[in-house]
């Protein structure tokens, strides 16, 4: 049998970057400022976790404006979607194997 | 790394997101209760009014014309009053129980919820307006049931899911309505003011006790 534990993605390892791919999959976009509102962070602790998740290709950043404000919004790529999908498997599992 | 947590735990922390992240679950149960006591206030006042008009003391007034166009005048005036006042008394309880939970009156679930309400409500007055202009007054209170039920359904996506059972009921009173034609108020009491009631009740013993 294979381990579930090695399933499970180190990047959805933070609270904070799961509630982001969270929200994300049940969300076309979510803003930068609502983000932060649902996950009750601050905004470099949030934008660095953003940026990580960019990295790793599983979000989406579009920059736009509202006016003149900067309004920066979110979304959830295929690769992004694949890999939640596999990591919720892998949680799935293990409560499985602990019953 | 950061924050390990065991995966029972993610589990319910990804169910957590997905719900506060597009569900907006403050509505509050004594909404539900006062827009109910509103409408059993305004049933009341209106059958007062429309009996008055058709056997009691308000008969000089319909001698002298019109009273037909004035007790249209009225129950228009006390519909809007009821609206007006249920929306605001719903909005109250809903803005302070939010205040109690830390959820953001005002966010992205707020606005999709007020949206798929509005626009089959929208739709609705448009149709109940244009039956009225053509005297077409048989289907109001069940045109009114229907489109607020379909209205509530479409809803019940973005908030608390058990208000589609409010939705359901107010859809069967509506159906039923179509063809008990002259009952339409007591109908409309009982969608509008019970079920309310029964839900918002039903709401504060289940989420806010």
């Amino acid at each position: 049998m294979k381990n579930p534990i090695g399933q499970l993605n180190k990047v959805f390892d933070s609270r904070i970057r799961l509630g982001v791919m969270s929200s994300l999959m049940v969300n076309a976009e979510i803003s930068f400022n609502d983000l932060k509102q649902l996950l009750e962070v601050t905004d470099g602790n949030l934008a660095s976790h953003l940026v990580n998740l960019e990295e790793n290709g599983f979000i989406k950043v579009h920059k736009g404006f509202i006016g003149r404000k900067t309004n920066t919004t979110y979304s959830i790529t295929k690769a992004g979607e694949k890999a939640f999908r596999e990591h919720v498997e892998a949680l799935e599992q293990m409560i499985k194997g602990v019953r | 790394m950061q924050e390990q947590h065991n995966p029972l735990e993610a589990i319910q922390d990804i169910r957590r997101m997905m719900e506060r992240s597009s569900r907006f679950i403050s509505l509050s149960g004594w909404s539900g209760i006062s827009a109910g006591a509103c409408a059993l206030v305004a049933a009341y006042i209106t059958s007062q009014r429309i009996s008055c008009w058709s056997i009691g003391d308000c008969l000089f007034s319909r001698l002298t014309g019109n009273g037909a166009d004035a007790l249209k005048r009225e129950l228009f005036l006390i519909a809007g009053i009821t609206f007006v006042a249920a929306f605001c008394l719903a909005f109250v309880f809903t803005y302070l129980r939010s205040r109690k939970n830390g959820t953001p009156i005002w966010d992205p679930t707020v606005r999709r919820l007020m949206w798929s309400v509005m626009i089959p409500l929208l739709a609705g007055a448009f149709l109940l307006y244009r039956m009225i202009q053509l005297e077409q007054y048989e289907l109001v209170a069940p045109g009114c049931l229907l489109f607020y039920g379909i209205a509530l359904l479409n809803a019940s996506k973005y908030t608390l899911g058990e208000i589609r059972y409010l939705a359901l009921g107010q859809l069967i009173l509506g159906i039923f309505n179509l063809w008990w034609v002259g009952y339409g108020l007591y109908f409309w009491a009982l969608g509008f003011g019970v079920l309310h009631i029964l839900y918002g009740v039903w709401m504060w013993w289940k989420y806010e006790r």
